[in-house]
């Protein structure tokens, strides 16, 4: 028996997206015909996950302006990505809001004209030899994490006959259990292929949406050199539970 | 505004983070080398026992199936799971022999077969004293997938244990927790179980929600 006493708040299911959303495609046959199973009882199965402050991270492994180079001998700025150069920083809390300290935080993202560097992404922008795309970091003892990167682009895909995701960047948190483990996109204040986006509209609540949008932050921008976006992420609240079992 | 669903203090939570698909290229960032991209010194995988780990090295394969039947190409999974003695060890560390969270992806070669290398979990004790069986957690992120589908892997092996599990009791419909059960194969002396995970449809797997 190990960290049975505690719970965490229910995920409420019609603010996350629903599995079937048919006006993203992919997900008619990817989405389970039978009802979710609940677990009445939580156990350490799901109460408990994994603390990653052992895994040893490279001295880049959050700056993406730095992390790759195809050809290692280009130094300076020809060996710097194209793009708008951001900052994309944040704070991990839970729906109390008590910071999350210690928890990882991984992304993903295109290149600034929308190209990835994935085998199966064949979209004929380039890529950019100095732009590998991946970070990862861990919050700091208030909860708080950084990247450096530069602002993807938009790029298309086969869904509707035209259809285009917003600029956006892949965020994966852990938080402290499998419970909390969660998988979400950031995208940019002001973008006009937000409502446009099927991916975006599997969410009901517009609100919802609002959770996902980080927000241009000029005081923490770097004159003559970044701007800065702030993305919060806000895992399930962590409670003790009391008086069970007696 | 719409309020969180049966949550009486809703007013005072701030809302979770909306989740989003993990989409087409979640391999760039969560496994980088089915991507194509170079692997950092430490990457998390899915070696999660080393040979000296204590308890029964296994291996679990297995595909992920779509409503139509077809393979899902462009899964990740991760798993958590207990040590051989049925203990959670939050700490993660590719320096110590056992891990018990692992990531494992299909890709679009071939067979197209997730793969972790671990250890038999051993059985763990719920809160209200009730043992459940011998399990892997495994979360499927996809692109389709709005959510990650949360799952649980059970041994063929362990039918008493199966049987007495109120996790597993917890499927009103005896057929469905068959669709949990992971067979078990022996190849070259090794043991392996197999779990193919179907999305939809006939034989569908059972998800939860906790």
């Amino acid at each position: 028996m190990q960290n049975d006493n505690k719970r965490f708040v229910e995920r409420d299911r019609d603010w996350h997206p629903p599995a079937y959303a048919p006006g993203y495609k992919t997900s008619v046959a990817r989405s389970p015909s039978q009802s979710l199973v609940s677990l009445q009882t939580p156990s350490a199965s799901e109460l408990t996950g994994p603390d990653f402050r052992r895994l040893r991270m490279g001295r880049y492994d959050n700056d993406l302006l730095m992390n790759f180079r195809e050809d290692p001998a280009l130094a300076g700025s020809a060996g710097l990505p194209a793009g708008e150069r951001i900052m994309m920083f944040g704070r991990v809390v839970d729906q109390f809001g008590k910071p999350v300290p210690h928890t990882l935080v991984e992304m993903w993202q295109a290149n600034a004209g929308g190209r990835y560097r994935h085998k199966k992404d064949g979209y004929l922008a380039p890529l950019d030899p100095n732009f590998g795309g991946v970070g990862r970091c861990l919050t700091d003892e208030q909860g708080w994490y950084r990247f450096r990167t530069v602002k993807p682009g938009p790029y298309p895909w086969p869904n509707d006959v035209n259809s285009w995701r917003p600029a956006h960047i892949h965020v994966s948190v852990m938080g402290p259990a499998i419970s909390t483990r969660l998988i979400t996109q950031m995208y940019f204040e002001g973008d006009p292929l937000i409502p446009l986006c099927p991916i975006v509209q599997t969410l009901r609540d517009p609100e919802a949406v609002e959770t996902m949008t980080g927000r241009l932050d000029m005081a923490r921008s770097r004159p003559m050199d970044c701007l800065a976006y702030r993305f919060d992420l806000v895992v399930r609240g962590e409670l003790q539970t009391y008086f069970e079992n007696q | 505004m719409k309020q969180p669903n049966s949550q009486p203090t809703a007013a005072l939570l701030l809302r979770e983070t909306a989740s989003q698909t993990a989409g087409p290229y979640v391999h760039i960032g969560l496994a980088l080398d089915v991507a194509g991209l170079p692997e950092r010194d430490e990457e998390i995988w899915n070696r999660m026992a080393r040979p000296e780990a204590e308890g029964e090295h296994i291996e679990v394969v297995g595909t992920v199936i779509d409503g139509n039947g077809d393979l899902v190409r462009d899964a990740l999974l991760e798993a958590w799971q207990a040590d051989a003695r049925g203990e959670y060890r939050p700490e993660f560390d590719l320096e110590q022999p056992f891990n018990g969270f692992g990531r494992t992806a299909t890709t679009a070669e071939g067979a197209s077969e997730w793969r972790l290398e671990t250890v038999k979990p051993g059985a763990v004790t719920r809160g209200d004293g009730r043992v459940m069986a011998p399990h892997i957690n495994l979360a499927i992120f996809a692109r389709g997938v709005n959510i990650q589908l949360q799952t649980r892997l059970y041994f063929e092996d362990e039918a008493e244990a199966n049987a007495a599990c109120p996790v597993l009791n917890a499927v009103e419909s005896p057929a469905r927790r068959q669709t949990l059960i992971a067979r078990r194969e022996e190849v070259d002396g090794r043991v392996r179980y197999r779990f193919d995970i179907r999305l939809q449809g006939e034989g569908e797997t059972v998800f939860f929600d906790f």
